[in-house]
């Protein structure tokens, strides 16, 4: 069986086309505002949505995306509610729907309890940055059994015996961090992001998106020369930081995921 | 991982290496000045009418606490592996200034993490950690605690992790951490194991020592874990009571779940969130506790209680008076349980408490709570 996000990769492999993965925390500045933004950032251009589920210790994340899940955790974000928005978002969009969570509200809410709900809503991948696949073997072969993908993450300082072991357990497309640090930070060297992509490329024919720094268009362009997805966060989530609750919020989120496209495609 | 991968490997080589551990023994007796007593407390003991009640005197070491144990043998670690800059979190600030003070000794460059909470509940740590030429790196984010510094220095490693080497300062976090801060504190236990063998000619009934991550703890307990009679209990931060919810008992409030790469006990809601925590010591406010303290209390090992702040200054107080000895309030906490534990043992039975940490850096904090003004 094919999923949302096999189709997709597929769909744009024979175009020729990267994937914009535009990521917003689910819940800020409220969770209806979040389902805006996703129908809205697929009319625009996005071909996969990461949505963020807040937690009040996010390791891997900057001081944007930091204040983002505080923000969501003020306005009483879950992530049940983030399936159930995301179930309700099905009946309007087909765009494929990655999670991105920590570990412990996943544990709390029931291992299988959780993979079996995400799957029923409509998510179609998770990703987890503290859960070595070490550590995840319950959680990642009870989502591959009901086609939910596991997104594994390689970074700058991942071996070659890394690179091969996440290349084959990872499913829907690797996550490649451009450089050792947070989400937000700034991606200086994306030659040696471009060098790593192509080791990474004689252990998989899977997708490898790479996420992380990535901030305007001119940058999502160079990433997308040699990668299959961009992933942008940071860059988005300020925008939401600054706008916040006010109906012009949907527009201008809509019209820069609009340029991250053009830059990328053109 | 590949930075965890790296750093167990060099630890495993480290500990089989007779040349670094009798350089870690030459630093800890010349410079820290090991082994600290083991003491009597005969007043202590006569006022609470039990146990005779010994006092293992972690509070005499080289900058005031057990934690230079860890910290001077990750440094020698740290130079091992070539690394030139140290980073750190810190609660109380005894972690931080044992690392400032190590570091410095080797001229490493050393920058320190900590919760703005606690650097103002703390304000002579912070001090004595820029005197001794470490960056302090205030932590405005969450709970502005240790948990806090924790995820800031976790953060500075992902990014650094080429140069730089994280000391965490307890029996927390990912694999090797517990386990080698664990090793590094069993001289502790060591020791204690020795000193009580020659002054009583038998073990002791009862081990007792505060926990916040648990390596005071850890390391007294651990060399004592397969001799079957001695009791161990964990003491843990009651704040200001379970019932109030300000307070950082994992065991008695808890339940399992993952935070800084390890799964354990710790106060969370029912959504998965960590839990604010309070305590009127910086060093036990922490929602985790050592996953191995998890593992041995729910194998039926090691036991846990709790001491609220309360219980916590009138020990202050005890020690003080009666021994003059004036303990950190971390220790204060061990102290308060012992009050309670001695007189229910007869006078031929035997407990040894851990007296982790001085209580110097304690005083403002102890006098603006009795409303006295410096």
């Amino acid at each position: 069986m094919i999923n949302r996000i096999d189709k997709t990769f597929k769909m744009l492999r024979s175009r020729g086309e990267p994937a914009l993965i535009p990521y917003i925390m689910a819940g800020d500045p409220n969770l209806e505002k979040t389902g805006e933004l996703v129908i809205e950032m697929a009319g625009q251009g996005a071909d996969v949505i990461e949505l963020g589920v807040p937690f009040s210790d996010p390791i891997a994340d900057g001081p944007t995306i930091q204040k983002a899940s505080e923000r969501a955790l003020k306005g009483m974000a879950s992530l049940s509610k983030i399936l159930t928005l995301v179930a309700d978002l099905r009946r309007q969009v087909q765009i494929p729907i990655v999670l991105m969570t920590y570990y412990n509200p996943v544990l709390r809410y029931g291992v299988s309890r959780f993979v079996e709900e995400a799957v029923t809503s409509g998510v179609d991948g998770l990703i987890i940055p503290d859960l070595p696949p070490e550590e995840g073997q319950d959680l990642i072969s009870y989502s591959k059994r009901l086609n939910l993908d596991i997104i594994l993450l390689l970074a700058p300082t991942s071996t070659n015996e890394r690179m091969k072991k996440i290349s084959h357990a990872s499913s829907g497309f690797i996550y490649y961090v451009s450089m050792t640090g947070i989400t937000g930070a700034r991606l200086d060297d994306i030659e040696d992001v471009r060098r790593k992509i192509d080791e990474i490329r004689g252990y998989t024919k899977k997708p490898i998106s790479v996420g992380f720094g990535i901030s305007d268009p001119v940058q999502a362009a160079n990433i997308a020369r040699f990668a299959d997805g961009v992933i942008v966060g940071s860059a988005i989530v300020r925008k939401i930081e600054e706008t916040g609750d006010d109906p012009i919020l949907t527009k201008n989120v809509g019209e820069f995921v609009q340029s991250l496209k053009r830059g990328m495609t053109t | 991982m590949p930075a965890l991968a790296e750093l167990e490997s060099n630890y495993l080589e480290a500990k089989r290496d007779r040349g670094f551990q009798r350089e870690l023994e030459y630093y800890l007796r010349e410079y820290v000045g090991r082994p600290t007593p083991l003491y009597l407390a005969e007043r202590l003991t006569k006022r609470l009418g039990g146990a005779r009640i010994y006092l293992k005197r972690e509070d005499l070491c080289h900058t005031g606490a057990h934690k230079i144990n860890n910290s001077m043998g990750q440094v020698l670690l740290t130079r091992r592996m070539g690394k030139k800059r140290i980073i750190a979190e810190t609660g109380a600030g005894q972690h931080g200034v044992a690392t400032a003070t190590s570091a410095a000794m080797f001229g490493l460059e050393c920058e320190i993490y900590m919760g703005t909470e606690d650097m103002e509940r703390q304000a002579l740590n912070v001090f004595r950690m820029r005197m001794l030429g470490a960056k302090v790196i205030p932590v405005d984010t969450g709970s502005r605690t240790l948990k806090d510094a924790i995820n800031e220095a976790m953060r500075d490693w992902t990014t650094n992790v080429r140069t730089t080497h994280y000391i965490l300062g307890s029996v927390l976090g990912a694999h090797p951490y517990p386990m080698m801060i664990r090793d590094f504190q069993s001289i502790i236990g060591m020791e204690a194991k020795r000193q009580i063998m020659r002054l009583e000619k038998r073990m002791p009934d009862c081990l007792v020592a505060c926990v916040g991550g648990g390596s005071n703890a850890m390391g007294l307990f651990y060399p004592f874990v397969n001799e079957k009679n001695v009791r161990m209990i964990g003491v843990e931060a009651g704040g200001l009571g379970i019932e109030s919810g300000k307070h950082a008992a994992r065991f008695a409030a808890g339940s399992i779940g993952v935070l800084h790469g390890t799964m354990t006990y710790l106060l969370q809601d029912e959504d998965g969130q960590i839990s604010p925590t309070h305590s009127v010591s910086a060093g036990l406010d922490y929602p985790a506790v050592g996953p191995e303290h998890s593992y041995y209390r729910d194998l039926g090992r090691m036991e846990y209680a709790y001491a609220t702040d309360d219980e916590a200054i009138s020990a202050f107080d005890l020690l003080c008076r009666e021994e003059g000895i004036m303990p950190a309030l971390e220790s204060a906490h061990a102290i308060a349980h012992l009050v309670k534990l001695a007189p229910t043992f007869g006078k031929d039975k035997i407990i040894i408490v851990n007296l982790s940490g001085r209580g110097d850096k304690d005083v403002n904090q102890v006098a603006r709570i009795k409303g006295v003004a410096l």
